[in-house]
């Protein structure tokens, strides 16, 4: 089976500045990926990139591809690329407020993600396609009335899903969707993510800073740290049995469970963009950095297990 | 940092006074009116809170947003005054205080804010901020003093000389916490403080108050949304919903077996790596059974 997006050796840079080098990532039809690390990781620039929306004077280079389009993304012109995007392609941002557009009423917004991409043959049956949305992401139908303004953060998050998920995209990008809501708001809005892909069988690709989160959304994970991807494999492999000494930290220091008074750190802070050091680049922050991190690590493993360290954890137990 | 252990608090005694002790605190704002003809609407944000904070204890403060527990906060720093009920910080009734008469609250109970970037003046040089809480009380404000506290929160001497734009999140969060511990409190309360760091930092700051908090004998006011947090950092907690506290008590005791819905709700929210890895999916977030996988 082919992947639905397959991503070859994506690099953003900024004038002189790298911020995303040679990354890799496919994922395959009805997947649940994740993107993990911290600001300035390259995360969302990846999900942007391959949604064609980097800002001015940021470019991407490499290949992206996507299931049901014939052309490259990178580099494809708006007209194509706007085409793509709300049909093929689908994307939840962290802040719905900014996503929605104040002055219209959101069961318009709804119908207009659907007329515009003609999924539906009129003004008719989007409406009633909306309202169904809407009751899909547990919203009454009163709501179609409702202007962005008038609705809690939650709710219009699930506004946003639902006009992400109006034209059975393959792929939805979600990027920090739930980082704004509270928990017991996230938790539904969570709910209402997996349910919707796993009924229309898209792919999702999920980008958080929270482990648990992601352990709890997706079935296999990419952790990425400078711009690069330094670990990746089945959620269950990597985060019981890190092998990439930032997964291995970053697992350390967000495990608040632990008993002891003072929690594990990882020395020093994330650099600013561009400013990572060269060879791997979390050798400044690593206890068991030597002089041949100066030098790139090669990638360990297969394209989608594997992990690029010198001095990888020690496996324990092998399953 | 052997210098700024300096006041040896109040023995844990159990009879000793509580550091900040809330009866029945209300209150009540008023929207702007929205017709002519009709009162203005009211929020309610405190509806009766009741709460005792012991001295040296650490004590966290959950809830959702919306739920008052900023405002809560504020009415226990004195920025806010209660509508109704009592305040009362080491003894002394603040809730009718006049602003000159809070001397001994502005020394003695600190804030460190949720995002340092809003909460640190741009234009002051870091070691002018640290030492502006000694500045308004007029307590001389040497440079040895700006060093101590700039070492005791893990930065380099020369820190000072900078600005508040030249440091990253978490360093940041360290020079407001400095400038927390400026005038010796006793009282720290911390709105939020890891909210806004990467995980990787987040440990250190939470590393870091927590040792400050020991050495230096505070007592912790925590406020914080992410249950998780609280419960690594405090002995007790309270967890707020609409304005009212529904639940205190030992905050191992309120993750592991939470009794009032609310907080069985909250408690079943957090995904945790534990849960997820034993096979928990989003739907089990949303069970509203009490015991956490």
């Amino acid at each position: 089976m082919s992947d639905v997006l397959s991503v070859r050796g994506l690099t953003v840079t900024v004038r002189d500045k790298t911020l995303v080098s040679d990354v890799d990532l496919t994922v395959g039809p009805g997947e649940r990926v994740g993107l993990i690390g911290e600001s300035g990781s390259g995360k969302s620039l990846t999900a942007l990139s391959v949604l064609g929306l980097l800002p001015e004077d940021v470019v991407a280079a490499g290949s992206v591809q996507l299931t049901g389009v014939d052309h490259e993304l990178i580099g494809a012109d708006e007209r194509r690329m706007s085409r793509v995007r709300g049909r093929h392609l689908a994307m939840v941002f962290q802040e719905p407020m900014t996503a929605l557009n104040p002055t219209m009423r959101v069961g318009d917004q709804i119908a207009e993600a659907m007329l515009i991409h003609r999924t539906v043959p009129g003004r008719r049956a989007a409406r009633a396609a909306a309202v169904e949305l809407l009751g899909r992401v547990q919203l009454p139908r009163e709501t179609m009335r409702a202007y962005p303004h008038q609705l809690s953060g939650g709710q219009r998050q699930r506004i946003v899903l639902a006009l992400a998920l109006a034209n059975d995209p393959a792929l939805l990008i979600c990027d920090e969707p739930t980082t704004a809501l509270d928990v017991t708001v996230q938790a539904l809005v969570l709910d209402l993510i997996v349910k919707g892909v796993v009924a229309r069988s898209s792919a999702l690709l999920f980008i958080t800073h929270d482990l648990a989160v992601v352990a709890t959304v997706c079935e296999r994970v990419l952790v990425m740290y400078g711009g690069r991807v330094v670990e990746s494999g089945p959620v269950e492999e990597v985060f019981t049995r890190p092998r990439h000494r930032y997964t291995e930290g970053l697992l350390a220091a967000s495990d608040l469970e632990t008993n002891e008074r003072r929690l594990t750190t990882i020395p020093g802070n994330v650099p600013p963009a561009g400013q990572f050091p060269s060879g791997c680049v979390f050798r400044n922050r690593c206890r068991h950095a030597t002089d041949v991190c100066s030098t790139a690590p090669s990638w360990t493993g297969t394209a989608s297990t594997g992990f690029a360290c010198h001095h990888p954890a020690e496996v324990t137990t092998h399953a | 940092m052997p210098e700024i252990r300096e006041h040896i608090p109040a023995a844990h005694q159990p009879d000793a006074e509580p550091a900040i002790k809330l009866i029945d605190v209300v209150r009540n704002y008023t929207r702007p009116r929205t017709s002519l003809l009709r009162s203005a609407p009211a929020v309610h944000a405190l509806r009766g809170v009741n709460l005792e904070v012991k001295q040296g204890e650490r004590f966290g403060i959950v809830g959702e947003s919306g739920c008052g527990k900023s405002t809560l906060l504020r009415i226990i720093a004195a920025l806010d005054r209660a509508s109704s009920g009592h305040v009362i910080v080491e003894g002394t009734d603040i809730t009718h205080l006049p602003e000159r008469r809070l001397r001994f609250l502005r020394e003695n109970l600190q804030l460190v804010f949720q995002d340092p970037m809003s909460s640190l003046d741009p234009r002051m040089r870091v070691r002018d901020i640290i030492a502006e809480p000694l500045v308004v009380q007029g307590h001389p404000a040497s440079g040895q003093r700006v060093r101590e506290l700039l070492e005791a929160v893990g930065l380099s001497a020369d820190a000072g000389d900078r600005y508040p734009h030249q440091f990253s999140g978490g360093q940041r969060q360290r020079i407001s916490i400095a400038r927390a511990l400026a005038p010796r409190p006793r009282i720290l309360v911390a709105d939020e403080p890891v909210s806004a760091l990467d995980v990787s930092v987040r440990a250190q700051v939470l590393n870091l108050i927590s040792d400050l908090v020991d050495e230096l004998n505070l007592t912790l006011v925590f406020v914080s949304h992410d249950l998780s947090v609280v419960k690594h950092v405090c002995d007790r907690v309270a967890v707020m919903n609409a304005g009212q506290i529904v639940e205190t008590g030992y905050t191992g005791d309120v993750y592991a077996a939470p009794q009032h819905p609310y907080t069985q709700r909250l408690v079943s929210a957090i995904p945790t790596l534990h849960r997820a890895l034993s096979g928990a999916t989003t739907t089990d977030l949303l069970a509203t059974k009490g015991e956490p996988a």
